[in-house]
């Protein structure tokens, strides 16, 4: 069973496929829930501390504004830990954690940039599209170890 | 751990949200469960989600879809009846996704069958070939 982060990082079809075809998928959810399901929560509402920017700081300049550097937080570490990726090149509608274009560029240029197995993909948008989005998915996560 | 996903069925399957209700409600399983519109949010343990989650699959493999969800059903941080309503951010991505969930469901439910390929892009006819034509006529 393989870690595949998955672009867009809130993805339904992406997430569920990678499950289904029995690897994990590495998606935001996971990370916010670890941060918001806290038994001590440091920063009401979202515990968002002073703490999360600052490991941002990993993989984004200081100067790079705060909410590039707080949602690097939350996807850094996941891309630290993907041994594959399958990234959407045209997602279209993208919001909350995903709603940042300059996040988005940086992930998708770390995830390249770490040297593991990445499948490009568009989303579908016919039957035949579907049935080779479904084909190519499944090759890919096949030739995972 | 507690964990919370949600169960998303494909607007052509033939199982409704209530009926994924009803069959959580009628199973063994120790869950909190929440109905929507699109599917139902299931919270519980870890473990007790991951078998419920195989059983549910079990009844539209093709059909239905899991995702991870971050904060647990009803969360007072967004919850829509406790921010004055609207959808909550992360709706607006299911709700992008769930167009394409048809074909997706059709393209599992075919795996395995002989499909044909995606046929190549019809290229413009030449002017050449639509002078011919017009001296044909």
């Amino acid at each position: 069973m393989a870690k595949v982060i998955v672009y867009p990082p809130t993805s339904m079809i992406l997430s569920d496929l990678v499950e289904r075809m029995g690897h994990k998928a590495l998606v935001v959810p996971e990370a916010v829930r670890k941060l918001v399901t806290e038994i001590g929560i440091d920063s009401p509402p979202l515990n968002v501390t002073p703490e999360e920017p600052k490991k941002g700081l990993r993989y984004a300049a200081v100067d790079v504004p705060s909410g590039v550097r707080g949602r690097m937080a939350l996807i850094g570490p996941l891309i630290e830990e993907a041994e594959a990726a399958i990234i959407v090149q045209d997602p279209g509608c993208l919001t909350g954690c995903a709603g940042c274009s300059r996040t988005n560029e940086l992930v998708r240029l770390l995830i390249r940039t770490k040297g593991v197995p990445i499948l490009d993909l568009s989303y579908p948008t016919n039957d035949a599209e579907a049935r080779d989005f479904v084909k190519k998915i499944r090759a890919f996560l096949e030739g995972l170890k | 751990m507690l964990v919370t996903k949600y169960v998303i069925t494909s607007s052509e399957s033939n199982i409704l949200p209530s009926d994924i209700a009803m069959k959580i409600y009628g199973s063994k399983y120790d869950v909190l469960v929440k109905e929507t519109c699109f599917g139902v949010i299931v919270n519980g343990e870890e473990d007790v989600v991951n078998a419920l989650i195989k059983e549910i699959r079990s009844l539209d493999p093709a059909g239905i879809f899991i995702k991870d969800r971050g904060f647990p059903p009803g969360d007072p941080r967004r919850c829509r009846g406790r921010r004055g309503g609207g959808a909550r951010p992360g709706f607006y991505m299911i709700e992008s996704e769930s167009k394409m969930l048809p074909m997706i469901s059709r393209a599992l439910a075919s795996e395995g069958e002989e499909t044909e390929t995606i046929p190549e892009k019809k290229k413009p006819l030449s002017i050449k070939r639509l002078d011919e034509i017009v001296k044909e006529g």
